[in-house]
């Protein structure tokens, strides 16, 4: 038989455009709690398949990308911590700020013993509080070398490079290097490599996705966020519709449940049918966990009505109900590339 | 099965004067604040709420336009609690202007005030908020006129930032290195001075070349002017962290039930174990209790059964939402359980999720009851 028509609201999916397989560079941002790190990851290994080479950084010296691919932390350097399906490969780096700063100095002075000193003492952090922006622009600056990155036959070192980025309510003051800059350095060797991070960010090479999840608080989050890189000009990407959880039941029980409305004597009805004799306290516990569940999806709907606002191409990603391991990962970016994304 | 957490008995002990609601960030600490607040006000104390979330969530929960940086009576048609429930946001640069204000004579506030890097530190440092959170924490204990003072902490990717970031803001204003960097000649630490040796100097040019000499010498105006009050801030920091480990002072760690929250949870109670703080118990937020004792398995096999014979989608439909229950519930005790393994002393309450957002007073009532495991 044809299973029944499910509450969920068929919000056209628009998949992965032609325009997002253009870009190499793919932020991922989101609200706290949505999965970011975990999208990132799994889009990595996604745009790996087929045989390409995908560099996953991370900026926030969380050690996310360690722990979710159950490994030591990473070093400040690119290594590779898993293949993709087709012989693709993935690297992955975790930025640190004052290496990066201590890396971005030794370019220029030879610092020698000093520099570790002086790091020691959190001269860094120091410089760093003085010129808020500037921890930005070393992290961003850093993404762009990785990015424009060539072998020795001119081809570029990695096919995309997928950043783990701050949380939406920080990332465009993260990526928006003019202002930083503006606010740090007039002159110097910083003004001249963050304009070169500034032509990156806003050219069609990069898309900034949005990790959600159908709730109302992040999704109003998500829209923000849009409305904010549109006004900075930075360009949205997709939004990535996390841990989407399936729904059980046809749309009018949904509309009649979510009122409190369950038809107990069609239910217990059914019930018996199919060989189940529940004690009444039982039974009501069932009625609650349905009047629940139909909450939840009338939410739910309402959250992809909202998101529709945005605007942009959609791809989803199921709630895993067992949690997220390396195998997990594989299995998200396989229903990523499902769904168009390369 | 770890100890339960007896959230009313907590509230309604004239002992406990301050509950500082910690955890990482997205995992409902606002909403817990706000709704224990709530809940301790309804039972008879005198209640202030001290949030931070710069998203005002709480406001609108509290049906409050606006919170500004002193306690507003919360009055919601309905809510009876005569005039015990305050709420109030840290403003965190108008916490900061005040204790300049009130440690500075008039003549060297208005110095600093005007400094520009004073205007970075106050109001984009990453360590202001949680330092002048301990401020207003402060405050409002000096003031004697609350029963109880719950707070809420800033909404960092780490917990651990609450208790660290203030050390770190005096770390920068105690000005060490700023005098090496503008005159390091004159800086006291002469045995430093030799150990960094040529590399020294060669790091302030690259500094004053990467922000400007502007910047530098700002910084160096505002440590200047800020060194005769610094002895007082950091005196009343200390009195803060001494309050927060008084007896009068309960923790809660904020967690949802999955891993990284729950990590976070962990290296928390660690640390305040560590501090000697004293920890009240663990609040588990959204969970989903199974309310039908059925196996999940019996739930498939009938529903796959009804589906075969084209009988009661509605009952099919039921049977897999719960067996979906059962599998969640499954996940969330064994999460639990490994952090009760950890750390078997603490008192837990589990929060069973709303299915939908807090954004009401009646929201957060009913999440006060389900802390109290009514």
């Amino acid at each position: 038989m044809r299973p029944p028509r499910l509450g969920v609201v068929t919000t056209p999916i628009v998949g992965w455009t032609e325009e997002l397989t253009r870009a190499r560079l793919h932020v991922v941002t989101g609200k706290g709690g949505t999965g970011k790190t975990t999208v990132a990851a799994a889009l990595a290994i996604a745009l790996a398949t087929g045989g390409r080479r995908v560099l996953l950084v991370e900026v926030e010296e969380r050690q996310g990308i360690a722990q979710l691919f159950d490994r030591a932390p990473l070093p400040y350097a690119e290594e590779r911590i898993a293949s993709a399906p087709g012989g693709g490969e993935l690297r992955a780096l975790a930025v640190d700020a004052d290496a990066a700063f201590m890396e971005y100095l030794a370019m220029f002075y030879n610092l020698g013993f000093a520099g570790r000193t002086l790091r020691r003492m959190g001269a860094i952090e120091f410089v760093t509080t003085l010129a808020p922006g500037l921890r930005d622009v070393l992290q961003t600056g850093k993404v762009k070398e990785c990015v424009g990155r060539t072998d020795d036959a001119g081809r570029h070192m990695y096919d995309h490079v997928v950043l783990d980025a701050p949380p939406t309510g920080r990332v465009v003051k993260f990526l928006d290097v003019t202002k930083a800059v503006q606010d740090v350095a007039k002159v110097g060797p910083i003004k001249g490599q963050s304009e070169g991070v500034v032509r990156l960010l806003h050219s069609g090479d990069t898309a900034v996705h949005l990790v959600t999840l159908l709730e109302e608080m992040p999704v109003r989050e998500t829209l923000d966020a849009v409305a904010e890189l549109d006004g900075a000009d930075l360009r949205p990407g997709a939004v990535f519709v996390n841990r989407v959880r399936p729904a059980r039941l046809a749309n009018r029980s949904v509309s009649a449940a979510a009122g409190g409305r369950v038809d107990a004597d069609r239910l217990r009805a059914g019930l018996t049918t199919a060989g189940l004799a529940l004690a009444e306290d039982e039974f009501q516990g069932l009625v609650e966990e349905t009047v629940e569940h139909a909450v939840r999806v009338r939410a739910e709907q309402r959250a992809r009505e909202l998101l529709a606002e945005a605007d942009l191409p959609a791809v989803e990603l199921p709630d895993l109900v067992d949690g997220v391991d390396v195998g997990a990962l594989y299995e998200l970016a396989e229903t990523l590339v499902d769904q168009g994304v390369r | 099965m770890p100890a339960k957490l007896h959230v009313d008995k907590l509230l309604d002990d004239p002992a406990t004067k301050v509950i500082v609601c910690c955890g990482s960030g997205g995992v409902g600490k606002t909403t817990t604040a706000a709704a224990l607040a709530a809940r301790a006000a309804e039972r008879g104390r005198r209640t202030v709420v001290l949030t931070i979330d710069p998203a005002r969530r709480l406001a609108q929960s509290l049906g409050l336009r606006e919170l500004d940086n002193t306690p507003r009576q919360v009055a919601v048609e309905g809510f009876d609690t005569e005039d015990r429930l305050h709420a109030m946001m840290l403003d965190m640069r108008r916490t900061f202007d005040d204790m300049v204000l009130a440690h500075a004579g008039p003549d060297r506030a208005e110095q600093i005030l005007s400094n520009p890097f004073y205007q970075t530190i106050s109001s984009s440092f990453s360590g202001t908020q949680e330092y002048m959170a301990m401020e207003k924490l402060g405050q409002l204990a000096a003031d004697g006129s609350w029963d109880l003072i719950v707070v809420d902490t800033p909404p960092s990717r780490s917990a651990l930032d609450f208790l660290d970031a203030p050390q770190r803001l005096s770390t920068v204003l105690d000005g060490r290195i700023i005098r090496l960097l503008s005159a390091p000649a004159r800086a006291g630490g002469r045995g430093l001075l030799k150990l960094v040796g040529a590399g020294f100097g060669l790091f302030t040019k690259a500094i004053s070349t990467i922000i400007g000499g502007q910047l530098l010498a700002d910084a160096s105006a505002f440590v200047q002017a800020f060194d005769s009050m610094f002895g007082g801030f950091r005196e009343r920091a200390q009195k803060t962290y001494q309050l927060l480990r008084s007896p009068g002072t309960a923790f809660l760690v904020v967690a949802a039930p999955e891993p990284d929250a729950l990590r976070e949870a962990s290296y928390f109670v660690e640390r305040l174990a560590a501090e000697s703080m004293p920890l009240a118990g663990l609040v588990l937020n959204r969970t989903h209790p199974v309310l039908a004792k059925l196996p999940a398995g019996k739930a498939l096999a009938a529903a796959e059964e009804l589906d075969r014979a084209n009988e009661s989608p509605l009952a099919a439909g039921v049977l897999r939402l719960h067996a979906d229950r059962v599998a969640v519930a499954t996940r969330e005790q064994r999460l639990l359980a490994r952090f009760t393994k950890a750390h078997p002393s603490v008192a837990v309450t589990g929060v069973p999720a709303l299915a939908e957002d807090v954004h009401d007073l009646a929201g957060l009532r009913e999440i006060g009851r389900r802390l109290a495991g009514e």
